[in-house]
């Protein structure tokens, strides 16, 4: 039989705000336990939540985003359970009426276009976190992390493939990344995976049951969890067996998932709207404005390199990754005036393999947008050719001098001149009689040892079309 | 000087006949030969209070001070006072000084009172009698065989008492009026919203209102005038101006329309009705009409207040695990036996009681027809009032079916218990500010009589309530072995 899976995500997106979303406490991560963690995010007796504004306008932006309903009157409840490091016993989420309604997102794979359903996204706050070693038989808690605001964004079923899925995180990654309201890092939970995963029968309406898939934290391992999800249910249903559904953990070390070891009876989590909140109002006006601040999206971003550069579509899709790589390649098309294609290639093969191999980002690029475009500029007029040109790269890179000032300083200026290269061409063959005679003598691949001659005797620099044309030339003038 | 108002107190100060430091070591003083057989005080504040009254004194005698510089007032054990103990009447939080003061605690001391210390109260709000606080029950001042009300019990004896001549309470179903008038003092629940709630240990956060409590109306405007107004953190209190509460306190209440709901009237027993004519009468004469009105709905304020309330306390209340502060169960063996033993032995009866009748109600498969219901009912019962108030200015009733019941009468039977807070319970659902005033006495013990007015209609209510007073002693009678 042949099985479809289908696949829905949970993504848990930790917003970029400056303090929490119900307090004043810092979110910066990475400080010592406890110290981030005020009266309210310990929940000490008589406290109240205040809600963060920038969390809202976050929740809305990405809202916007992936074009959802905005709820005019959304409502914050009470998630209660009990766990040590919930300080309140409850966590404030929000469940019958989440801010962000219905939307969608457009993933791109192997060529195809894809619509993938948003069903909601809703705000609430972290929890704390529980820490099993160093305490010897007992548990830390620290509740630096509890109140941080999260976005819950919740996909519809329309996943099929763990490659699906992975390419909608990835795009969904990038959303948040270049709408300013996540850092994106996903290695300090920044922006964390839950995935529902189901197989059926292909050509079957009803879903079958679904394992929930938690924590999953790099696109590589959502891929690998999937997919090894999705072979343990056909194996299962093949050998007769069924699903059960319930939450498993993926085991990176073993590439496995493991259902995760829980109390036999069903949570029930007694939600009710939070009577300390009231319900989150949002006008029209806040909309709009917005609305007004988003950046271009990258799906229009996309959209718009194919058409003005006239790139290709992976072309497009490498170069609108990210925000800064985008800004990143326009002013080097801006600035030297080169064809974009060129511009492309130089970001996306020598800049971007340069940096892939020192470990950097493109912000942190050691060659800027203008001295790369400083170098295609000379690539253009012929200063020097494409090969001294990566001469040329390694040592902007290295010195973060602009090209004009190294081509100056190291001579490396083309030679253009057809005097001087003839002159070149004459010592060459004459230095090399016996070549002659057999080129002469019909041998023509000896051609490329003359070039390669000329070339070798003018460092590279001598402009290679002159020198093909010219050595041609003379060559021939002597049969 | 503790026979005397706030509002006389503070003149004394003024005139200095009396400096803050004479008042407030006499009151130290009352509470000490006192507290043993009233048990109002869980904590004495005593270095805390005379330094306070010292600051004050230097203030008030450069002419500077506002209107409540240099007195002394206590705070119900449930508002959240910096490094000391806040029990809320639990052994759970027996060992819990707070890190931080309430808005209340900070804005009366601010006002430059002097805070005597902390008082008793049925554990975490929980009743109606005060005899479910850890510390054990509070007597009433006018039969120590009776209990003083709850849940703000410790608040209304101590001030009948006159161990302090003001006092905080809070109010989720009647926590300040009953209390009030078991102990015949002047009792007012604010608006929900009018008084902020930061710091103010939650029971119900929808329905609990911290309020003054004092001797007479007048003393209310003056420390509801310190208490009230917006609090950025607190998102439920209410952007709305703090009136003058003084300023209208003398209007005239010449055609003041009062209302009558015939709920209140219709099972009310005999003598208890008697006192309430006779109030009647005394607002005849000042020139107020009255007018029957109905509010159909209110029969079913109790049981939707004890859904809500519950519910909301259940979740409220799971904070105290034993994990970050508070009590916590000698060598746990392992995380639920930690929660199992700390919130066994932490909580008493009847907060267990409503943690797990609300625990219930918002169960997968209850919830629709409990929780949901329960506010259904209360939007009605607000629409009742709102009706009502398009015909009347205030409403007028008991504050209590009967006056102070004995200790131990009826904490075999909680129901019974529950429907001592009929009249009160329903104002709460509303949201709208309630006052209970002195009217009378019954075999010796005080009588209340409630009056309810609009959204933000405290002025009102408290013009209302002096009018009376000013024709009135109920409210300056004082229990004979605490004269």
């Amino acid at each position: 039989m042949e099985w479809e899976p289908v696949i829905g995500l949970e993504i848990h997106v930790q917003l970029k705000t400056k303090s929490k979303i119900f307090s004043g406490a810092s979110t910066a991560y990475g400080a010592p336990p406890n110290t981030q963690a005020c009266a309210i995010d310990l929940g000490m007796p008589g406290v109240l939540p205040v809600l963060n504004e920038a969390a809202v306008r976050m929740a809305v932006k990405f809202g916007l985003a992936v074009e959802a309903e905005i709820t005019p009157r959304s409502v914050f409840a009470r998630k209660n359970y009990f766990y040590p490091d919930l300080p309140k016993g409850y966590q404030i989420s929000q469940y019958e009426l989440p801010v962000v309604g219905k939307g969608h997102l457009m993933i791109h794979l192997d060529g195809r276009e894809k619509r993938i359903g948003i069903t909601r996204a809703h705000l609430e706050e972290d929890a704390g976190k529980s820490l099993h070693e160093d305490f010897q038989g007992m548990t830390g808690i620290d509740l630096n992390r509890a109140g941080t605001p999260l976005l819950e964004i919740v996909s519809e079923p329309d996943l099929r493939s763990p490659q699906e899925a992975v390419a909608y995180m990835k795009k969904l990654h990038q959303l948040v990344v270049y709408l300013g309201i996540c850092d994106g890092n996903m290695q300090e939970g920044s922006f964390r995976c839950d995935a529902n995963v189901s197989v059926r029968p292909k050509g079957e309406e009803a879903f079958g049951t679904r394992a929930e898939i938690k924590n999953v934290n790099s696109f590589r391992f959502v891929e690998r969890a999937i997919g090894y999800e999705i072979e343990r249910q056909i194996e299962l249903l093949e050998s007769g067996g069924a699903v059960v559904q319930e939450t498993r953990l993926y085991d990176a070390d073993k590439d496995e998932t493991r259902p995760m070891r829980t109390k036999e009876e069903a949570n029930d989590y007694r939600y009710f709207p939070d009577p300390d909140l009231l319900p989150l109002v949002i006008s029209g006006e806040f909309i709009e404005q917005v609305r007004r601040e988003l950046p271009e999206l990258p799906e229009a971003k996309y959209h718009r390199f194919l058409d003005q550069y006239g790139l290709k579509p992976y072309d497009a899709e490498v170069l609108t990754a990210s925000q800064a790589l985008a800004d990143y390649f326009e002013e080097v098309v801006k600035r030297s005036g080169c064809d974009a294609k060129l511009c492309a290639n130089w970001v996306m093969v020598e800049l971007s393999g340069a940096l892939n191999k020192a470990g950097l980002d493109i912000t942190q690029s050691p060659v800027s947008a203008a001295n790369l475009a400083g170098l295609l500029k000379r690539i253009a007029d012929d200063t020097i050719s494409g090969k001294i040109a990566k001469q040329v790269f390694e040592l902007i890179w290295e010195s973060g001098k602009d090209a004009d000032t190294l081509i100056e300083e190291k001579g490396l200026k083309q030679i253009t001149d057809s005097g001087e290269i003839e002159k070149i061409i004459d010592q060459v063959i004459a230095d090399n009689p016996k070549q002659l005679e057999q080129y002469l003598g019909g041998k023509d691949k000896l051609f490329g040892f003359f070039v390669g001659q000329v070339m070798k005797a003018t460092g590279g620099k001598a402009n290679p079309q002159q020198v093909n044309q010219l050595l041609k030339a003379k060559l021939e003038a002597r049969r | 000087m503790h026979t005397k108002t706030l509002a006389e107190l503070a003149a004394g100060l003024k005139a200095r006949d009396f400096s803050s430091r004479e008042l407030v070591q006499h009151f130290l003083d009352r509470i000490d030969r006192h507290n043993g057989t009233l048990n109002a005080f869980v904590t004495v504040c005593r270095d805390r209070a005379l330094a306070a009254a010292e600051k004050a004194d230097a203030r008030l005698a450069k002419g500077e001070g506002g209107a409540l510089t240099g007195l002394p007032v206590a705070q119900k054990d449930i508002f959240c006072t910096r490094d000391i103990k806040t029990s809320c009447g639990s052994r759970m939080l027996d060992n819990f000084p707070a890190p931080y003061d309430a808005t209340v605690v900070a804005k009366l001391d601010a006002a430059g009172t002097a805070l005597l210390g902390k008082l008793n109260m049925d554990e975490f709000a929980m009743g109606s009698s005060n005899e479910t606080s850890y510390y054990g029950p509070v007597k009433n001042p006018w039969n120590t065989g009776c209990v003083p009300g709850g849940s703000s019990g410790g608040s209304a004896a101590a001030v009948a008492a006159g161990l302090t001549p003001a006092a905080t309470g809070t109010d989720t179903g009647g926590s300040i009026r009953q209390p009030a008038a078991f102990c015949g003092i002047t009792g007012l629940k604010p608006t929900y919203g009018r008084v902020s709630r930061w710091g103010m240990i939650a029971f119900a956060s929808s329905l609990d209102q911290g309020g003054p409590m004092a001797r007479s109306a007048e003393d209310c405007a003056l420390l509801l005038g310190a208490m009230a107004g917006f609090d950025r953190r607190d998102s439920t209190s209410v952007d709305e101006p703090v009136p003058d509460y003084r300023a209208a306190l003398e209007n005239s209440l010449e055609g003041v329309k009062i209302g009558l709901p015939v709920e209140f009237f219709a099972d009310l027993d005999s003598r208890m009705a008697a006192v309430l004519d006779a109030a009647m009468a005394e607002y005849r004469r000042l020139g107020a009409v009255f007018e029957e009105i109905s509010l159909p709905n209110i029969g079913l304020s109790v049981p939707a207040y004890y859904v809500i309330a519950p519910s909301e306390c259940s979740s409220n209340l799971a904070r105290y695990d034993g994990v970050r502060y508070g009590y916590r169960c000698e060598n746990p063996k392992d995380l639920e036996d930690l929660y199992m033993r700390t919130r066994g032995e932490g909580f008493g009866a009847e907060v267990k009681r409503r943690i797990l009748i609300g625990t219930y109600a918002l169960s997968a498969g209850y919830y629709d027809a409990y929780y949901l219901k329960a506010q259904k009912i209360r939007r009605l019962i607000a629409e009742d009032f709102k009706r009502a108030f398009r015909q009347v200015d205030v409403i007028l009733g008991p504050t209590t079916p009967t006056p102070a019941f004995g200790i131990g009468e009826k904490t075999g039977d909680p129901l019974s218990m529950y429907l001592s807070d009929i009249y009160t319970i329903a104002v709460n659902l509303a949201g709208l500010p309630g006052i209970s005033i002195p009217a009378g006495f019954i075999d010796g013990k005080p009588v209340g009589l409630q009056l309810i007015g609009g959204y933000f209609a405290e002025a009102r209510l408290l013009n209302v309530a002096h009018r009376f007073q000013q024709v009135t002693e109920w409210h300056r009678k004082i229990p004979e072995e605490f004269a």
